[in-house]
């Protein structure tokens, strides 16, 4: 049991670390973009939900499972499709006129 | 599926979410970036799937559906000036999942009659917490910001007591819980709807001009909630991509919260807007010199450089498109045009860029405050457009102003600027802006597209 926690501890520890690394190098151009984009990474929770949504442990597991679900999957499926929409717009090339 | 063949695909999903961070690095490759994360998220998803067989996939499947649909209808359909109201909701929706999560995993061992393993019990108690707060906290910033509710910092006395009593209040039930020998489930309902509670007090005193750190700071939370969830169901994707939006949080936070020159404690606590403030020197006495378009079209076709600085009025009055016309027009006159962009400008980080990019602006001519700040003495021309505080010297020159400290635009520096506005009332911090008596100021009122349009009439007969 200790040693799973503390894997996860360490695992934590470091990746905590990799993320300000990470996110430092994000120009402020793409603020926003980074923080729907984020967030839609934390809709990895969907994992949790969906391990609980198919266990059948009766009717109150089921509606909480069904819950998690739904949370997690506006998060992934929204937050992913809102980022690239934003993205797109900065992809366009800075001569291209749209007139 | 065997697990250690699980676990190294499971890796591959989390290396997957970090190049999608790294290439968040440069709007070149930003695009792939974000679909290499969503990739890691399907594979994720499968994976899952694959590993742990589920009894139903009804219930999947129902919660796949309508949350899917639900979120890309939403992606698809909001509007890029409601993009923090949109953030705020998907960061209480994952918040919310990690309580649920937290909650189902709970109930099954109450149902089962299992024992909690001590390091899961703690985790699961924090992300209940975390969750909870997220949850309901992300609900009171979308109100606010969707203006559902006042955007004023909503207080009453010993608010602070309150949410301490809470906060400990909390603690000492999850302390309780982990160390008893078996949890109970009347306290962890108890610990559930103080957790909520504790997300609306929160975020109620806080004022709608710091959202965006409200709104940073909820998404780190969101992530550390997940990193929580992954503790309790032993999986380390959750954990090392929690991590990561957790970081991503808290520098945000900690961006926004420089660019207003407050400490983070004072934007949570200090209940900044809730009252109209008044800067120690009054107005009164002073007049603004008003201008007309006309006027302002012959300053710009004759300047060699103009500087732009938007602010969130000009996304409010759906200004943008006119705004790039008439850099257009100005720049095939041989004028210079860049856009100054603080860092709160929007209701979010980065939300100015994201409108004004939405409009086409190329994101080449959008420099940030650091990046700008020393042009504007060479600058012949400012155009601010519905932005207000983050141009006011008094946060250089007056000790007694609120935002006094805070690090502005230096547009007073400029030859002219001229500054369009709705009236002469303050602005969203409810402060006095002494840039609009300047003698080199100039005021051109009225709604920011209908002047735009005017000066892009008026220009094209130049």
């Amino acid at each position: 049991m200790l040693e799973t926690l503390i894997a996860g501890i360490v695992i934590f520890t470091l990746s905590t670390f990799l993320g300000v690394e990470l996110i430092h190098r994000v120009p402020s151009t793409l603020h926003t973009p980074l923080m729907s984009g984020a967030n839609a990474i934390s809709g990895i929770t969907v994992v949790g939900a969906l391990i609980m949504a198919g266990a059948g442990h009766g009717w109150i597991s089921n509606v909480l499972g069904f819950l998690a679900v739904v949370f997690a999957m506006v998060n992934v499926a929204g937050g992913y499709v809102v980022t690239d929409r934003m993205l797109q717009m900065f992809k366009r090339k800075p001569t291209v006129e749209a007139e | 599926m065997s697990g250690p063949l699980v676990q190294l695909l499971y890796l591959g999903a989390a290396i997957c979410f970090v190049l999608g961070l790294k290439w968040l690095s440069s709007p070149a490759t930003a695009v792939r970036g974000n679909r290499v994360s969503g990739f890691g998220m399907l594979m994720a998803v499968v994976i899952t799937l694959l590993s742990e067989p589920a009894v139903s996939y009804t219930v999947i499947i129902a919660g796949v559906v309508v949350g899917g649909g639900l979120g890309l209808w939403m992606a698809r359909a909001v509007k890029m000036t409601a993009m923090p109201q949109m953030v705020a909701l998907l960061n209480g929706l994952g918040g919310g999942a990690s309580l649920v999560v937290g909650s189902a995993e709970f109930m099954k061992s109450e149902m089962l009659g299992e024992h909690l393993l001590l390091d899961t019990s703690i985790a699961l108690h924090i992300a209940v917490l975390i969750g909870g707060v997220t949850l309901t906290g992300s609900v009171i910033a979308f109100a606010k910001l969707q203006e559902l509710m006042s955007g004023r910092a909503i207080t009453f006395p010993l608010q602070k007591t309150l949410n301490a009593v809470l906060f400990l209040g909390a603690v000492t039930i999850a302390v309780f819980q982990v160390t008893q020998p078996e949890s109970l489930l009347g306290p962890f309902l108890v610990l559930v709807g103080v957790a909520l509670a504790l997300g609306v007090l929160l975020v109620i005193p806080i004022g709608g001009a710091d959202m965006p750190v409200v709104i940073s700071l909820l998404n780190s939370y969101s992530g550390i909630a997940a990193a929580m969830t992954g503790f309790v169901i032993r999986n380390e994707v959750l954990i090392i991509s929690g991590a990561l939006v957790g970081s991503s949080g808290i520098i945000l936070s900690q961006i926004m919260c420089k660019a207003m020159n407050r400490s983070l404690a004072n934007v949570l606590f200090g209940a900044f807007g809730a009252t109209v403030q008044i800067s120690g020197k009054s107005a009164e006495g002073l007049t603004a010199r008003q201008t007309s378009a006309d006027d302002v079209a012959v300053q710009l076709a004759y300047a060699q450089s103009v500087i732009v600085v938007p602010g969130y009025g000009l996304a409010v009055a759906q200004a943008q498109h006119v705004l790039r016309e008439l850099a257009d027009l100005a720049e095939k006159k041989g004028v210079t045009v860049k856009y100054a962009i603080h860092p709160v400008a929007g209701r979010m980080p980065g939300h100015m860029n994201v409108l004004l990019a939405e409009a086409n602006v190329p994101y080449d001519k959008l420099f940030d405050m650091d990046e700008i700040n020393s042009e504007f003495e060479r600058t012949d021309l400012v155009l601010v457009i519905g932005a207000n505080d983050v141009v006011n010297p008094a946060a250089r020159t007056d000790p007694s102003s609120p935002i006094y400290g805070m690090p502005i635009l230096n547009v007073d520096y400029a030859k002219a600027v001229v500054v369009l506005k709705r009236g002469m009332g303050a602005g969203f911090a409810g402060i006095e802006n002494e840039l609009f008596f300047n003698p080199k100021t100039a005021m051109l009122f009225g709604d920011a597209k209908q002047s735009l349009t005017k000066l892009v009439a008026e220009l094209k007969t130049l």
